[in-house]
């Protein structure tokens, strides 16, 4: 980051979520995008922070459900619970 | 979260059928957060079924400020809480990350554009396990926020809820926990777009 635009990304940092989940107000956006064009590293840390997020959503969307077995398990514990 | 279908009425009057739908709807979602907090099948399974059992024993007192769904992860993520106290009696929700830390020092060090790489560097099991490694790292206050709002994909009401933190501290949190996690990955990617320069060289 170029040290006379440092406010200017020190600002973005704080605003990345918003940005990035799309709750930021057009205004903001603009300005956010007007600077990255400028500053190479804010737009690097914009699209990997993107990246990182998709990946892990990916992952999330891999992560193994509860095998069968331990479903039947969790059935039968909360079968013989005495609360139903 | 989609769960007005369940009637809290039925619950509380002790319907079976209402509470299999819970289970079956629940299980999984609630499961994979269990998994991913803790790391162990066993324990994971250990939650799971803590969290229906406090659920249906607290139903009466729940007071619907949340949805159903919000509440049944608050309860789950407690109890891997409980259980990661129980192994790690170092863990706490509280001051392990405080919130009053200066933005700059989640200010990003590495610059390396990595988003080019190709697919299979993601997906390949090297990747995979330092993705996981990365989420390990983080503490536990920023990495519940983490899997509750980019993962199981709660708004930040929901996590805020489920957590009984402002929405500003979810905030935060979760701004902090994807610089860092990002830091991470930088740290792996960047290097393999340096092998990858090095081998086309």
């Amino acid at each position: 980051m170029s040290e006379h635009e440092h406010i200017h990304c020190s600002e973005l940092l704080g605003s990345l979520s918003d940005y990035i989940d799309g709750v930021a107000s057009e205004a903001l956006c603009q300005e956010i995008e007007t600077h990255m064009a400028s500053c190479e590293n804010c737009r690097v840390v914009v699209d990997t922070l993107r990246k990182t997020i998709a990946l892990y959503q990916t992952l999330g969307e891999e992560t193994p459900e509860i095998s069968s077995t331990a479903r039947e398990r969790l059935y039968r514990t909360l079968n013989m619970e005495k609360f139903l | 979260m989609n769960d007005h279908e369940f009637s809290v009425q039925a619950l509380r009057q002790k319907d079976r059928s209402e509470f299999d739908r819970l289970v079956d709807s629940l299980s999984d979602p609630l499961y994979r957060l269990a998994l991913k907090m803790l790391g162990n099948p066993q324990d994971a399974e250990d939650v799971l079924q803590n969290t229906f059992i406090k659920a249906m024993l607290n139903i009466d007192t729940f007071e619907q400020r949340s949805s159903l769904s919000t509440w049944l992860y608050r309860i789950a993520v407690n109890e891997s809480l409980m259980l990661l106290r129980k192994k790690k009696p170092e863990v706490s929700l509280d001051e392990s990350t405080p919130d009053d830390d200066q933005v700059a020092d989640y200010a990003p060090k590495e610059f390396t554009d990595w988003c080019c790489l190709p697919e299979e560097e993601f997906l390949n099991a090297e990747s995979r396990q330092m993705l996981d490694s990365a989420i390990r790292l983080l503490p536990e206050t920023l990495r519940v926020v983490f899997l509750l709002r980019d993962i199981e994909g709660l708004s930040i009401q929901e996590t805020s809820e489920a957590l009984d933190l402002t929405e500003t501290a979810v905030k935060t949190r979760l701004l902090r926990a994807r610089l860092r996690l990002r830091e991470h990955l930088s740290g792996f990617y960047s290097e393999r777009v340096k092998s990858r320069k090095d081998e086309h060289e």
